[in-house]
């Protein structure tokens, strides 16, 4: 990680005008959003527009053809250009044409992404940027710091300091007032400017239509009062029909702002009137740009079902916490990091990648369906394919792969570990790692690891078996939650295996893009988990039951280790992670929970494999109320706790602000207890609670069940 | 739908009217331009761009109250209000949709303060999806949907109205356009 990078995120997460802006910013974000979405089935939107987009993604080339013939057949000029440089001198050669001296803009990322301001003022044309927020960055000499709302990171009284230079006369810092200011100082810009360039959100091949989305108006006078017209448009913006419009207009400006419609939706199909009663110079350049490349890459084609509303910046817990600017490109947060990969080169995404925490939230919200995660992971993959592993990766990867001397560092550790624990807890490291242990705790390693406990229970001869994937966590750290665990599935009838041999689930070496170390892990742990015949296999760690249920399969197709794909999905279709198989052996009678007990309030928190990739988050909290507790619930209950596996070691000034704002939300409830399915989590928010001596107890729901059973 | 229409365009800071006729309406636009003090002379005229309303209309007390129908950039950014006749609204939106290919409909309803509409109130169609059905981008060139008045939200997120279109969008629905619509 380089240096500057890792001090641009030290200052973005102490600038505490961002954080505010942005934290209260995305907390209202959820709540509107879902409420301007109601009554609206989101997952079948969401389908369509995914279907259309691909559709169109699929066909590029015919798609630009048809707009370009339909376009001009009205009287639009279309270029056509795979090279930014090529867009640069054609809109020039547009001005020069036209004699023009003076542009104004409205919102335009694309134009943003060849840098197209710099090039004209080069060649001597003002250029006026006329969406509020995009001028104020303008005027700041700044980048936008997120798609839809460029200026969020600055306060009014820095925007009345730029205003006031501006316009030569010292302003108060009165939202109200500012914007009358803009007003009048951008529509003398509009009544001047010879040319209007514009940017569109769709295009419309069998119509040759451009959709120009926006709130304050000002598309509509960069459109309508100077007599000459540039649309710069992405090819990913083009769809096959008109009627593909409704669908992206419905979800676009909900997703971006949480608004039903924008103020303003211009739809323009071939030049219209100027002012002066001639016909306008409308012309659209179709820019690539590495686009049609992206749409034949099986990974990235889905890049282009993005419509740009940016709702993956606004439920990210990493973006609230550092804003754009740590992305240093155009584009910014997940969407942004893949985008800057394809249209700068992938080495520029090398820091960047490293901010997404893989939580899934914006998988959930995006209105293209697209998969960003996957797709950062990717980059990941490609960026170790290209360049290696750094050094002391490797080595710690060399070790996880194999898993004697892993496991056996791991017990060493636990001895090692000694002259910093107390009370369970390593609290301070010495030196450079002392920021592991700013704000949290760490577990120290067990005694005596879960796989040598195992050998001294007793259990009874059962009808059923379950083989149980403890994890690296609980194998290690917690081991009592594996037998927890065991004490449960016991009184449903159900004897617990441990094969030795299983080892790490290969998450930490896939989520680093180490593929190789995940496919070994793979490999090793399907022979172990399926030597025992057994009717299910179980894990209390959501990371590893993912693993098993879904990544390995993946992880050694990735690989061409096709030879192993159907003992990974026989393996899938058995793992099943605890609370589910649980809540199933209580609704089936097997297994029954102390009658009329009176636990208490009790706060659950939702982890994040658990939640958006197992989808299970009713069972642990039916599991909990039948046990007798009363779940009080936290807000933003399934937002990440900022452990991310490795995560929290490699970007702990971001970790620990993210498990701050956890904890918070904790204490605010009132619950003595709260509740959580992973281990990950617990040790995250255990090692927080811990040095922040609030009392509150942090528990796996294994251990809170296996106090309640009855008999 | 109109009840529907009319909680959506209020919900997002349009004010709406509903007359049953021309007359009516007439009689209202001409009292909220008294009232508004629009009178001949610069930023207090008003701009009223050429519609289906306006056929067959005596222009004499309209140009005596202030109201010009010459359209051009220089009368439409020195008016206060301007009136315009849209085709279509959408209920679930609170939207008025109107093909705006001629470019004084554009100039009257954009660089004003003020944006009167007027709209039958018969047209007022349940979504966008009704409404592409209706409209065809080949013969309507610059189709406009405006919803609620000017906003933006980019200093410090706090909604303020009116940055480069009007602060204020009036709406008047007209029940019977007298066959004009």
């Amino acid at each position: 990680m380089k240096k500057e990078f890792r001090d641009s995120i030290g200052r973005a997460v102490g600038n505490a005008t961002l954080t505010g802006a942005l934290g209260k910013f995305s907390e209202a974000y959820k709540v509107n959003r879902a409420k301007a979405y109601e009554g609206i089935d989101f997952e079948a939107l969401r389908g369509t527009i995914a279907e259309r987009k691909s559709h169109a993604a699929a066909n590029l080339e015919l798609m630009a053809e048809t707009f370009a013939r339909n376009a001009e057949a009205l009287g639009t000029k279309v270029f056509r250009t795979n090279d930014p440089e090529k867009v640069k001198e054609y809109i020039l050669k547009v001005a020069r044409d036209n004699g023009v001296q003076s542009v104004v803009k409205s919102k335009s990322m694309a134009t943003e992404e060849i840098h197209l301001n710099a090039s004209l003022e080069k060649a001597g044309i003002s250029v006026g940027e006329t969406d509020l927020g995009e001028w104020i960055i303008q005027l700041a000499g700044q980048k936008p710091s997120h798609m839809v709302m460029p200026a969020i990171h600055m306060t009014k009284e820095e925007v009345a300091d730029l205003f006031s230079k501006e316009v030569d006369e010292r302003l108060e810092n009165d939202i109200p007032r500012l914007v009358k200011v803009a007003r009048k100082e951008l529509r003398a810009k509009f009544l001047k400017a010879d040319m209007g360039i514009s940017g569109a959100n769709i295009a419309v091949a069998e119509t040759g239509s451009i959709v120009l989305v926006t709130n304050e108006g000002n598309a509509r006078l960069v459109t309508t009062l100077p007599k000459v017209h540039v649309a710069l448009v992405g090819i990913e913006k083009l769809v096959e029909k008109f009627d593909d419009v409704a669908p992206i207009l419905t979800a676009l400006p909900r997703s971006a702002t949480a608004q039903l419609l924008t103020s303003y939706v211009s739809i323009i199909t071939g030049p219209t009137p100027a002012t002066d009663g001639s016909l306008k110079e409308l012309h659209i350049v179709l820019m690539d740009n590495r686009r049609s490349e992206m749409a034949c890459d099986p990974k990235f084609k889905q890049a282009l079902q993005c419509i740009r509303c940016g709702s993956c910046l606004n439920v990210c817990p990493i973006f609230r916490l550092v804003g754009g600017h740590v992305f240093g490109s155009i584009y910014t947060g997940g969407i942004g990091t893949i985008l800057t990969a394809w249209f700068e080169e992938l080495q520029n995404s090398e820091d960047i990648q490293g901010l997404c925490i893989q939580c899934g939230n914006c998988k959930e919200v995006c209105p293209g369906k697209l998969d960003i995660p996957e797709m950062i992971m990717e980059i990941r993959r490609r960026l170790v394919m290209e360049k290696g592993h750094p050094l002391a990766q490797k080595a710690i990867f060399g070790i996880v792969n194999n898993r004697s001397l892993f496991h056996g560092m791991l017990r060493a550790a636990s001895i090692a570990g000694k002259p910093f624990t107390s009370g369970g807890f390593i609290r301070h490291l010495p030196l450079f790692l002392s920021d592991l242990t700013d704000g949290r705790s760490l577990p120290a390693i067990a005694a005596e690891p879960f796989r040598d406990r195992f050998k001294k229970i007793k259990q009874a001869e059962c009808k059923e078996t379950a083989v149980f994937f403890a994890g690296c966590l609980i194998d290690f750290a917690y081991p009592e939650m594996g037998e927890a665990l065991i004490k449960i599935l016991n009184k449903a009838g159900i004897r617990v295996a441990f094969p030795e041999a299983q080892t790490c689930c290969g998450a930490p070496a896939r989520y680093s893009g180490a593929y190789e170390v995940a496919g070994q892990n793979a490999v090793d742990n399907i022979k172990a988990l399926l030597a025992d015949k057994a009717d299910y296999v179980v894990s209390a760690c959501p990371t590893c039951t993912v693993a098993l249920a879904h990544e390995f399969g993946d992880t050694l197709e990735s690989l061409g280790q096709k030879e192993w794909l159907s003992q990974a999905k026989t393996l899938a279709e058995k793992t099943v992670d605890f609370s589910t198989l649980v809540k199933r052996l209580v609704d089936a009678g097997r297994l029954t929970l102390k009658e009329g007990q009176r636990l208490g309030a009790i706060t659950y928190h939702d982890s994040c494999h658990l939640k958006r990739t197992l989808r299970a988050t009713e069972p642990p909290r039916e599991l909990l109320r039948e046990a007798g507790y009363e779940v009080t619930e936290m807000f933003e209950c399934d937002m990440c706790c900022g452990m991310g596996g490795s995560y929290s070691m490699k970007l702990p000034e971001i970790s620990a602000p993210i498990l701050q704002r956890k904890l918070h939300n904790i204490r605010e409830t009132g619950a003595p207890i709260v509740a959580m399915d992973c281990p990950g989590c617990v040790m995250q928010i255990r090692g927080g609670f811990d040095q922040d001596k609030a009392g509150v107890e942090v528990k796996h729901t294994v251990e809170l069940l296996a106090e309640q059973l009855e008999g | 739908m109109y009840e529907q229409f009319k909680a959506r365009a209020e919900g997002v800071g349009a004010e709406v009217h509903r007359c049953k006729d021309r007359e009516v309406a007439l009689a209202f636009i001409l009292q909220f331009l008294h009232k508004e003090g629009v009178a001949d002379g610069p930023r207090s005229h008003a701009v009223w761009a050429d519609g289906p309303f306006l056929r067959g209309m005596d222009p004499k007390p309209l140009t005596d109250a202030g109201l010009c129908f010459e359209i051009n950039r220089g009368t439409a950014a020195d008016a206060r209000i301007g009136i315009t006749q849209v085709e279509w609204a959408l209920a679930d939106t609170g939207t008025l949709v109107q093909d705006q290919t001629a470019v004084e409909q554009r100039l009257a309803s954009s660089l004003i303060d003020i944006h009167i509409a007027l709209l039958p109130t018969g047209n007022i169609l349940p979504d966008k999806i009704a409404l592409l059905t209706r409209i065809n981008p080949r013969t309507s060139r610059y189709i406009a949907f405006i919803t609620g008045p000017s906003r933006t939200a980019d200093i410090e997120r706090v909604l303020t109205i009116g940055v480069h279109g009007p602060e204020r969008l009036v709406i008047v629905c007209v029940d019977d356009m007298g066959g004009a619509a």
